[in-house]
């Protein structure tokens, strides 16, 4: 259990060091994308809608899964729309 | 820890090690796109290696799965890059509803257990259901379905106070006494859903790019509650990241307007019209089009400075064009980005890519500023505060102090807009009646387009 904390508290460290030397021109497809991570809550869901604990159980964990995979499904992809927006105008220039 | 569940364990690991990998990569602009797949296989990988854990039945979970893939693609694929911010706000919100459902659920399927578990629980429903409401209300404010406008009324601050007071006793009782922990946590997601459109709705429109990323950065936390609740350290390692992402986004966003976050969230700016600063008094002095065309026609150093105004009026590309012809015509373009330029972080900088715009043009507020004397013609396209003087000189000023991008110093200043009115902040700008700014009125992309034409004519 401590080491569940302890990885906690590291992980808000990492995630602070990893995010501070952003340029802001790719601060929103960063947060769509860090909003696609935090998607990640679908694996509790998952549990929760198939481990058969009565069907009111399972119809709490099949809406969290729908609304995590809303989260991580749209999340990855509108980031990529961006990205690919962000990268379009200089493949074309280094090309010509 | 059970055998078979050894290698499910690693999976999360590995997964972990993408999420972290990928999220490096996005920060810089060349590695961006491959981090976000990366990030992206390290969920797949999770989710596969949760599907494959014994004993779960699969008919409940392939419908949420279909269902929830299927309207999160429809989603990423219909939005149009104006709408990013209510789309962002959106999955905001089905995040914090994911970790309040799976809270709730585990604790329907494995009532009671320790203190910590208890505690965990109810912070998962509790922040869940904030993040969901709350980012409802800011989708329904950044999409125009309620006023932007701060909404405040007399005592909010007493009844938010009990409010949370009321949470937290709840809270208490949940953990101390079994029997009435159902009823306390059912209470506490109503109550957490109430809290949430509370903490919404007195923040003013101007100021949605810092309750987004705070909001994100609540999704990331609910989702870390909800590992602890499960006992899965690939949950609180993303929660923990995204939780602290988030908050960096917010306080970026929050000393580019020089406030502090508090004063944010609680202040309820631009409820009132203009509370301080002086009346602005003088006469602007109009421009039409062809004029304006002779005076960028002999510019050779030409800044664009765009708001949200250009994104509603869909003058980009128009923008763009008009930033070509200029170019060809011998001139120096390029665009600068106050941080808070837009309805969310860095949202200016994707409205220009999607027009083509390259990325090299686009400088941020400190390198627009220490080349404004170079500049011949500033020209301002939909934005208000972020270029307005009286945040640099006027101490009575509610926007005193907020770092703006100086165009009043470049030799000549073009502001396109609509009329008059004041900016989101609801503050006037003194700069519209300085001698070197020129005022051309009407709809930016026929402005544009305009004086374009002009140059085309030639």
């Amino acid at each position: 259990m401590i080491l569940l904390i302890f990885t906690f508290v590291l992980a808000i460290f990492l995630g602070f060091e990893l995010i501070s030397k952003v340029p802001s021109q790719l601060h929103t497809p960063l947060m769509s994308g860090s909003n696609a991570i935090s998607g990640i809550t679908v694996v509790g869901a998952l549990i929760a809608a198939g481990e058969g604990h009565g069907t009111m159980t399972a119809i709490l964990g099949t809406v969290a899964v729908a609304a995590a995979m809303i989260n991580v499904v749209g999340g990855y992809l509108v980031t990529d729309r961006m990205l690919k927006m962000f990268k379009g105008k200089q493949t074309p220039k280094a090309k010509a | 820890m059970k055998p078979e569940n050894a290698w499910i364990d690693f999976a999360y690991v590995i997964a972990s090690v993408l999420f972290i990998l990928g999220l490096k990569m996005m920060t810089a602009q060349k590695s961006a796109q491959r981090g976000n797949l990366l990030s992206a296989v390290g969920m797949l990988i999770a989710i596969v290696a949760t599907l494959a854990q014994k004993g779960l039945s699969y008919e409940w979970i392939l419908v949420g799965l279909a269902v929830g893939s299927l309207i999160g693609a429809w989603m990423a694929y219909t939005v149009k890059m104006t709408g990013m911010p209510e789309m962002v706000g959106m999955l905001n919100g089905f995040g914090g509803l994911a970790s309040l459902l799976v809270g709730w659920a585990e604790f329907l399927a494995r009532p009671g257990g320790d203190l910590l578990t208890l505690v965990s629980t109810y912070l998962a429903v509790l922040i869940g259901g904030v993040t969901f409401s709350g980012s409802l209300v800011a989708w329904a404010k950044l999409s125009e379905r309620v006023s932007s406008k701060a909404f405040l009324f007399r005592g909010q601050q007493v009844f938010n106070g009990v409010l949370v007071t009321v949470i937290v006793g709840c809270g208490v009782v949940f953990c101390v006494n079994p029997e009435l922990a159902y009823p306390m946590l059912m209470l506490a997601i109503g109550l957490s859903l109430l809290l949430g459109i509370m903490a919404v709705i007195p923040i003013g429109g101007a100021d949605m790019p810092v309750v987004i990323s705070l909001l994100n950065s609540y999704s990331g936390m609910a989702g870390c509650a909800a590992g602890f609740v499960i006992l899965n350290s690939v949950l609180i390692v993303t929660g923990g990241l995204v939780g602290a992402s988030g908050i960096i986004l917010t306080a970026i966003m929050c000393k580019a307007m020089n406030r502090s976050l508090a004063n944010v969230l609680f202040s309820g700016f631009g409820a009132a019209p203009t509370a301080g600063g002086t009346a602005v008094k003088g006469e602007a002095k109009p421009l039409s089009p062809q004029e304006a065309y002779l005076v960028l026609e002999a510019a050779r150093n030409v800044m664009f400075v765009p708001g949200y105004g250009l994104a509603v009026a869909q003058a980009q590309h128009a923008v763009r064009e008009l930033a070509n012809l200029l170019e060809a015509n011998g001139a120096e373009v390029s665009y600068a980005i106050h941080a808070v330029a837009g309805r969310m972080p860095g949202h200016m900088n994707v409205l220009l890519a999607e027009a083509d715009v390259p990325f090299e043009q686009l400088i941020e507020m400190d390198t627009a500023n220490a080349r404004m004397a170079m500049v011949d013609v500033a020209i301002v396209i939909g934005a208000n505060d972020v270029v307005n003087p009286a945040a640099r000189e006027d101490t009575t000023s509610p926007l005193y102090g907020m770092p703006i991008i100086n165009v009043d110093q470049a030799r000549t200043v073009f502001v396109l807009k609509r009329s008059m009115a004041s900016g989101f902040s609801g503050v006037d700008n003194p700069l519209f009646f300085f001698d070197n700014a020129r005022m051309i009125f009407g709809d930016a992309k026929a402005t544009i387009q305009a004086i374009s034409a002009e140059f085309k004519a030639v």
